[in-house]
């Protein structure tokens, strides 16, 4: 046993065979993704960043019923309500989300009863300030005007499983 | 200038030159420092890469085509940082730490021919010189790590400190068997010798010149050199000094920026000196595998630098293959190991050299 281990350790008999075992490697294919320029398929439930849905006639779908505002954990979101000046309806004069505080639960989707706050497949938002994080009503709908394609699609995939 | 030049030849005794020699010099040495240079840009780059391979992944592929013009893009990087010293530091022995470093391993250079007759300095003791100069570079582990003033620098000097000299040793004993066979220091004539003597001349086939190396006679001593040179410029599984599981990066946490950067450079230019003198101690410098006309049409200089990248390319596979020693394994490799296996090989050689007449006999020393 010994004389044997001592012409394998001689023989360097583990380093070559690792040796071997890593050019296998070394030539096999690279699961890598070129990131920046080729992105991994995320699910139809990916909860990225945040947007206010419009319905197609341009109507903002929110009714400023602050379930969401109530479900938050992470007590990020901030709504006021009131009258809406040409028609009287009701709606959110304020909709602020701190992403900062963020958990990205997703209960504020869940918890929409018009799919009006939605997290979209976007993960791609870092900002250089702290305070460019502080999205505000404009901020949530111009994202879901930019994003609205790809949401509606996402939504529709996942609709039959809810 | 006369009189600076002729103290000089007095002192150290550099000969005095004519101006066109001396211009001719300067420019020979600026050509191998930029190459040089250069290359070890693309050697870092080729590290990276193989390591990267072997863990499945692609490397840097983003700065220039494949990623070529990484190293470049990170030498950028470091000279933009801003260099920290460490307030309890001693700030001339540790800004002068990487400059050692850096400095030693480049002028080891000096006197490595890379192709016939291209040795900046043919000096006769050539051997003699490398050693000399890689067994000073453990002077800049131990300056960065005592200037640094903080433990785990300290520590990983102190055990730098251990590791070089431990593994000098066997690479002392490795080169004097290679000596004996060639009867000369100069490095020029251990690869002449390589090419006029050897196993290939004696079945009578001259001209498969790879089997004229001292890499087959001398196999344990290839592998045993090889394997000291990895523990020489504290290469995994060797890099105890920096050993960034116990001692975060060892004698350079404190170091940042350039300071950084020339450090690492003098590690991967000191490696690269080690895989020269792998390729000329034992795979026969510049000479080609086949000593036919498609193989010798090309120039010395290819083929060793394809040796030398060869080599390297065991060093980054061994980097990736091998988990790191223990210090005391590691201690126990370098002086009950290697130590007797090269002791007795050197009696052997010398012994078989004796009895049978082998041995070169055309050098001029």
């Amino acid at each position: 046993m010994r004389a044997a281990q001592f012409v394998n350790s001689l023989l360097l008999k583990e380093f070559v065979s690792a040796f071997f075992l890593a050019m296998r490697y070394f030539f096999s294919p690279k699961p890598t993704i070129n990131y920046p320029f080729e992105k991994g398929p995320i699910s139809p439930r990916f909860r990225g960043e945040h947007a206010l849905r419009r319905y197609p006639n341009g109507e903002e779908r929110c009714i400023a019923c602050k379930l969401c505002e109530a479900i938050c954990p992470a007590q990020a979101i901030t709504i006021e309500a009131g009258p809406r000046q040409n028609d009287g309806t009701r709606r959110t004069v304020r909709y602020d989300i701190d992403m900062v505080k963020c958990i990205y639960c997703g209960f504020c989707q869940e918890a929409c009863p018009v799919d009006a706050i939605v997290e979209g497949p976007n993960f791609e938002f870092a900002t250089e300030t702290r305070e460019e994080l502080y999205f505000n009503k404009d901020k949530l709908l111009a994202n879901g005007d930019r994003w609205e394609r790809e949401i509606a699609a996402n939504l529709a995939a996942d609709a039959p499983y809810r | 200038m006369d009189f600076i030049l002729a103290a000089l030849d007095y002192l150290l005794g550099i000969p005095v030159l004519g101006w066109g020699e001396q211009v001719g010099f300067v420019y020979k040495g600026l050509l191998l420092l930029v190459s040089l240079l250069i290359f070890t840009a693309f050697i870092l780059l080729a590290d990276r890469k193989v390591w990267a391979a072997v863990q499945i992944r692609r490397g840097p592929n983003v700065v220039g085509a494949f990623g070529l013009l990484q190293s470049f893009a990170d030498l950028l990087k470091f000279v933009f940082k801003e260099p920290i010293i460490p307030a309890g530091a001693d700030k001339a022995v540790f800004l002068l730490a990487p400059l050692v470093t850096a400095l030693l391993a480049l002028s080891a250079w000096v006197v490595v021919p890379i192709d016939a007759g291209w040795a900046l300095a043919d000096i006769n003791v050539g051997i003699l010189y490398i050693f000399a100069i890689s067994s000073l570079g453990v002077y800049g582990v131990i300056m960065a790590g005592w200037a640094s003033n903080s433990k785990y620098p300290f520590l990983g000097a102190l055990r730098s400190a251990a590791q070089m000299v431990s593994y000098e040793v066997s690479i002392g004993f490795v080169i004097v068997t290679v000596l004996l066979c060639v009867g000369s220091l100069n490095l020029t004539d251990i690869v002449i010798a390589q090419q006029e003597m050897g196993l290939a001349h004696a079945i009578g086939l001259p001209w498969l010149s790879f089997l004229n190396w001292f890499w087959l006679p001398l196999f344990p001593m290839f592998v045993i050199f090889f394997i000291s040179a990895l523990a020489e410029t504290n290469r995994p599984p060797f890099d105890l000094p920096e050993g960034e599981s116990e001692l975060v990066a060892g004698f350079m946490v404190e170091y940042s920026s350039t300071q950084y950067m020339t450090f690492m450079l003098g590690e991967y230019i000191s490696i690269l000196l080690m895989c020269a003198l792998t390729t000329i101690l034992f795979l026969g410098g510049w000479s080609s595998p086949i000593d036919l006309p498609p193989f010798t049409w090309l120039p010395g200089v290819f083929w060793f630098v394809l040796k030398l990248s060869l080599v390297f390319f065991m060093f980054a596979m061994t980097k990736a293959i091998v988990p790191r020693y223990r210090y005391d394994q590691l201690m126990r490799l370098g002086w009950k190991v290697f130590l007797p296996i090269s002791l007795f090989m050197i009696f052997v050689v010398a012994f078989v050299l004796q009895f049978t007449g082998w041995g070169w006999h055309g050098g001029v020393a």
